[in-house]
């Protein structure tokens, strides 16, 4: 795709959605447009009816968790339009308490990617339909892809010989999870080197 | 009674409708899918899919772990065509990075991405046909898989997950008479084709419980988000391959074969003739092949390896090495979406790129996902036994919808 085509693009989206608009930028050959949550429905529907886009497939919905932020989550949509074989992305920041209005009603296919957000992350989505988990287990609790929760996990399933049913424990950790530190001494680290603490402090 | 004139009902007749599991251990569910159908009679009311059954938590853990680490996750995904995921998670990379492949290394990609079109879609193909009722296609069918799954072997060591494509490049070169093997074996594939066709494209019933079953219009492919065969099963003629071509698919001589009805029966034939065309593809590709031997597959840059004679001389490449397999290559901040034609539909890598070793977030787009979601669309109205013809013709692997 040529840049040209997505300047063109660009443009006319900023132009006819002034108010929706918050930025937009053309990175590694991707149109990316961020967008307001409130005007998430009516803006993805311009791009799906208006002759000068019809985005309408669907490609994916996820988020982003940034947790130093004060808008924690990114909302991320992907569309494509076979029409003009193009791609776009938008982009919408969500505070951790906030309501996202759900695409249902445009696109049936947001659903279950609106359900895995939700799961993922806890992010609400207003007058989505069905609204349950759908990747973690029955009866999970927390949202795995935040950057606070644990990879390991909370809890941990075994069988229970006993009970002869499967029961859920915490997680007994017999080694410490290895994150190894790759900041390399050569190349100047940021912090204090574990033992260097006394020529840090002097 | 003269004065009463609606129907009475028997007790049967009253009886309210019926919900049955359909799996999760269901031979029919292709793995770990259980669904809650709603039933009125044989007639299939509402599907609820319930996944999430082999959720592993593949983003989650591959944020914890280095770009080359996470390789091997994107084989466990669609585990009947691994290497195609592996193929978008390298152009992520090297899309981020601007890395050039060598033209060698493009070529094999697009041979073992081609194999693994072809492994998907016999699998696919033939498991279906069991799901309506014969026996001999899958057995036929899987002799050829294993054929294949041994030059897979052969490339890279695994039958199954292999690891082989690898950011800037392939692991390993082939060795000659691998690709000799190869190109025997795509010269007396056709003729199994025409076997396997000759077993169910004419059958009496595999026609009767296919055609008109599970119509997918393209209205329906917009607004579900399918791809792949989906889509062109039902007369779009969309292919990654052709509309947004990546790797050196441009230059191959190939024709993308396109359903009229959408139905269960479209799509069967689109895969056949898939399956014939990515064989073309094969053919082309080991005739090119042909011209650039000898040329390095990987782009000793520092997203690879350095060849195993420099480092026993150069100390600088043993570092790299070292530093490599331990730390790992960082990838500039930003974000990108690198999506292949997997064989069933387009499979995505959205990657966001904090600038250190690891990535921040991954989210990988499955094209099963959006199919199964509409399950409950194609399946309303049909009879029950014509889930699992639907569901067959999905195409769906549990390692990629669940993640």
């Amino acid at each position: 795709m040529e840049l040209a085509a997505f300047q063109d693009l660009q443009e006319t989206i900023t132009a006819r959605q002034e108010a929706a608009v918050v930025g937009s930028e053309i990175r590694h050959g991707e149109l990316t447009i961020t967008v307001t949550p409130a005007s998430l429905v009516d803006f993805i529907s311009y791009l799906k009816m208006d002759g000068a886009c019809r985005f309408t497939t669907l490609i994916d919905i996820t988020a982003v968790d940034w947790p130093e932020r004060e808008k924690r989550f990114e909302l991320v949509y992907h569309f494509l339009s076979m029409h003009l074989n193009q791609r776009i992305r938008i982009k919408a920041d969500v505070r951790e308490d906030e309501l996202v209005p759900s695409i249902v009603e445009v696109h049936p296919g947001a659903n279950w990617y609106e359900r895995e957000v939700f799961d993922m992350y806890g992010i609400l989505f207003s007058g989505h339909p069905d609204l349950r988990r759908i990747l973690t287990d029955y009866g999970f609790r927390g949202y795995p892809l935040r950057k606070d929760f644990p990879t390991t996990g909370y809890v941990e399933v075994r069988y229970d010989e006993e009970q002869k049913r499967v029961v859920y424990e915490p997680v007994q950790l017999v080694q410490e999870y290895r994150q190894f530190d790759f900041m390399s001494p050569w190349e100047g680290a940021e912090y204090i080197l574990p033992g260097d603490e006394k020529k840090g402090g002097a | 009674m003269d004065g009463n004139v609606t129907d009475v009902m028997t007790g049967e007749q009253s009886i309210r409708n019926f919900n049955i599991n359909f799996g999760p251990q269901h031979p029919a569910a292709h793995g770990v899918l259980r669904l809650v159908l709603e039933l009125d009679g044989e007639v299939v009311e509402r599907v609820d899919p319930h996944i999430g059954l082999l959720h592993r938590g593949t983003e989650k853990l591959m944020e914890s772990r280095t770009y080359l680490q996470n390789l091997p996750y994107l084989d466990r995904l669609d585990y009947v065509a691994p290497m195609n995921q592996e193929h978008a998670w390298c152009l992520a990379i090297e899309r981020m990075t601007g890395t050039e492949i060598s033209r060698r290394a493009s070529l094999i990609r697009v041979l073992y991405s081609e194999i693994g079109r072809i492994l998907n879609h016999l699998l696919n193909v033939t498991t279906q046909a069991m799901d309506v009722g014969a026996l001999t296609p899958p057995l036929w069918g899987f002799e050829e898989r294993e054929k294949l799954m041994v030059f897979y072997e052969r490339a890279c060591g695994a039958r199954l997950h292999s690891a082989y494509f690898r950011p800037g490049g392939v692991h390993q070169d082939l060795p000659q008479d691998l690709l000799d093997d190869i190109a025997t074996w795509a010269g007396e594939f056709p003729e199994i084709i025409d076997d396997i066709e000759g077993l169910l494209t004419e059958n009496r019933i595999f026609k009767q419980r296919n055609v008109d079953i599970g119509i997918v219009s393209q209205q329906d492919c917009q607004d579900w988000g399918m791809s792949g065969v989906m889509v062109r099963g039902s007369g779009l003629k969309w292919d990654l391959r052709r509309s947004q071509p990546y790797e050196c698919y441009d230059e191959f001589d190939f024709l993308i074969p396109v359903g009229r009805n959408g139905d269960c029966y479209d799509r069967y034939l689109c895969r056949m003739h898939e399956m014939r065309e990515s064989t073309k593809i094969i053919n082309q590709a080991i005739a090119k092949l042909e011209k650039c031997k000898g040329e390095d597959v990987l782009v000793r840059g520092k997203l690879s390896p350095p060849s195993r004679a420099t480092m026993k001389s150069s100390m600088e490449a043993l570092i790299h090495h070292f530093k490599l397999y331990t730390e790992g290559f960082h990838v500039p901040a930003g974000e990108i979406y690198a999506a292949v034609e997997a064989p069933k539909g387009e499979f995505g890598v959205y990657l966001v790129s904090d600038g250190t070793n690891k990535p921040w977030k991954v989210k990988l787009r499955a094209p099963g996902y959006p199919h199964l979601q509409a399950m409950d669309h194609i399946c309303r109205g049909h009879m029950l036994a014509d889930v699992s013809a639907a569901l067959g013709s999905l195409d769906i692997v549990f390692g990629e919808v669940d993640r």
